[in-house]
């Protein structure tokens, strides 16, 4: 039962740092139906831009919680100022391209920022410090569940939450939803779609890089790569959700780390990658616009 | 002398508007202008190249050739030639669709406020944020989103799901969001499409009362004659992209032109 339940934890874990960037996906896909491929390195500058902001604040020898708070908000805009970036420059231009063009351009500047990282870092796997000190009244069950866990869980909670809301009930949100729907009306009715746009890229990193500060405390290392692997697991989460659908990006991203988590657990951990694809080839045979997603319907 | 006439006197004042799209036509040379706290009919047999107009106007189209102008929001003059279409709502003028456009899975009240967007300051860093003032703000706009919902007579449901409404209110809804806008000009095109004759009426008191209520000025589209001769002071007739005629709701009914106009249609039909 205590194996169960640690895997049960372990899996939310995943899940949940999959839903900060699956979210990212999905509402960038939502918005301008373009796959953003980028999406994951955004999250791996996000996590060299903490280690970077720990280093340098170590050495000045500031506490560890005061080292977090600003390495985390260094990280959130930093990488919130890269993805803005990124959408004017590679994806703006190509607005009314043919569909695969700004996808073509996004495989681009993912594989510049790989490589932008790699020489201007290195290849190694460079050590993460651990900023968020473990908590005391977690130390009976930090075996299955540790401090950096928790913390990656409660984040994912507050953010949910605080994203729900902002989209709901907040002006920007509704101008998120009314150019989600029906980009060429929000327009017309004088939303500056240009404007949602950026505001989207600029949340969808915000969380990405959250959840990069969140996992590399959590690993303890990070290296130019792990934007990759981390990038393909949250698209397939948001695929299996539904793309474009941000209740589906939590929910797909819940299921793959569950999935992994038990699968790994209980049949063998050499397989970790196969379980989480071939659940996504599953859906996508069986529901092709995924768990919540709409099927694609005339859109004029 | 009407070509002595200084332009700023006109709330939309459009000269020589054409559109081609490859080897059609589809407005040709059109002058039209529309003064303060005016009702101005454009009507035209169907493929006459109305909805055209306006979509060159909305900043839609880049029209192949002429001149768009128009008082705008803040009073001053300005060209709308190759503006975006929110650049022009910014400037004053808003607009209906033929085919009602509603964002059919936000409520009655959140349609209204998406209108609001374009005469809110907050920018991004306001909307992530939110300080106090673009809370102030957010409030105030829903607030006068609700109002503008009471004069239209939808307040009643104002939380349903917009594509939840009756056909009627659905068309007025589109006309709420638009006045959300705050615009100085109405362009309504065709805004009694598929409304029986009571709804009709209910829709030509309303477009008097914003008219007179709300210093709107109002450019329709219209097949429905009888709201066409009720409601506007002057009339424009289009036909195969060109201007046949144009003046009082009178001249119009006698116009030789314009009976062939339709007369046409009806072989046709
Ligand atoms: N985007 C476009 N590309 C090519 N042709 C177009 C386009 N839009 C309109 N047209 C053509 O221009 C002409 C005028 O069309 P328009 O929709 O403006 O007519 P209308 O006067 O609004 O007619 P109705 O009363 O039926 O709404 C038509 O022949 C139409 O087929
Ligand atoms: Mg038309």
């Amino acid at each position: 039962m205590e194996y169960f339940l640690e895997l049960f934890l372990s899996g939310l874990t995943r899940g949940s740092i999959y839903a900060l960037i699956a979210l990212g996906y999905t509402m960038v896909y939502g918005i301008i139906q373009l796959i953003n491929f980028a999406h994951g390195e955004i999250y791996m500058i996000g996590a060299f831009t903490a280690l970077i902001a720990a280093s340098v604040l170590t050495i000045m020898g500031w506490p560890t919680i005061a080292i977090f708070i600003v390495a985390t908000i260094a990280a959130v805009v930093y990488s919130s100022a890269y993805g803005f970036t990124i959408e004017k420059i590679a994806y703006k231009p190509l607005r009314n391209a043919p569909r695969l063009s700004p996808l073509i351009s996004a495989i681009g500047m993912s594989l510049f920022l790989q490589n932008y990282v790699l020489l201007a870092q290195t290849s190694d796997f460079l050590p993460f410090p651990q900023l968020i000190p473990d908590f005391e009244f977690m130390e009976p069950i930090s075996h299955i569940f540790s401090t950096a866990e928790l913390a990656i869980v409660l984040t994912t909670v507050i953010v949910m939450l605080l994203l729900t809301y902002f989209i709901k009930f907040t002006n920007m949100g509704k101008a998120m939803r009314a150019t989600a729907q029906d980009k060429k009306m929000a327009l017309l009715i004088g939303i500056n779609v240009d404007m949602v746009i950026s505001v989207t890229f600029i949340i969808g990193s915000a969380l990405a890089a959250l959840g990069g500060v969140l996992i590399a405390n959590h690993i303890g290392q990070l290296n130019f790569y792990i934007g990759f692997i981390a990038g393909i697991k949250a698209f397939t989460a948001a695929v299996l959700g539904g793309i474009g659908s941000i209740p589906g990006a939590v929910l797909g991203a819940l299921i793959l780390g569950w999935t992994e988590s038990f699968a790994t657990g209980y049949i063998s951990s050499d397989y970790e990658d196969v379980f989480a694809f071939a659940l996504l080839v599953l859906i996508l045979i069986f529901r092709p616009a995924g768990l919540l997603g709409r099927s694609e319907t005339k859109k004029v | 002398m009407e070509g002595l006439v200084s332009s700023m006197e006109h709330i939309l004042d459009v000269k020589d508007l054409t559109m081609d799209f490859g080897g059609l036509r589809a407005v040709d040379s059109v002058d039209l202008y529309v003064d303060k706290k005016e009702i101005v009919a454009l009507i035209g047999p169907n493929g006459a190249g109305k909805t055209t107009f306006f979509n060159c106007i909305t900043g839609i189209y880049n029209p192949s050739k002429g001149d768009i102008k128009a008082i705008t929001h803040s009073g001053a003059a300005a060209r709308l030639n190759g503006l975006k279409p929110n650049r022009v709502t910014e400037r004053g003028l808003a607009r209906t669709f033929q085919n009602i456009r509603l964002f059919q899975n936000m409520t009655v009240l959140e349609n209204v406020m998406i209108g609001k967007h374009c005469r809110m300051k907050a920018k991004v860093l306001g909307a992530l944020l939110r300080d106090r003032r673009t809370r102030a703000e957010e409030l105030k706009a829903a607030n006068e989103s609700y109002e503008i919902l009471e004069k239209i007579g939808l307040a009643k449901f104002s939380d349903e799901i917009a594509s939840n409404l009756p056909y009627g209110a659905q068309r007025k809804l589109e006309i709420a969001r638009a006045m959300a806008t705050e615009p100085s000009l109405l362009l309504l095109d065709e805004p009694a499409a598929g409304m029986n004759p009571q709804e009709t009426r209910e829709l030509t008191d309303l477009i008097r009362q914003i008219r007179d209520n709300e210093d709107i000025s109002i450019l329709l589209i219209e097949h429905d004659m009888k709201l066409v001769m009720n409601l506007s002071e002057r009339i424009y007739v289009m036909d195969h992209g060109q201007k046949i005629a144009e003046g009082t709701p009178v001249d119009i009914r006698n116009n030789p032109e314009v009976i062939k106009a339709y007369l046409g249609e009806d072989i046709d039909a």
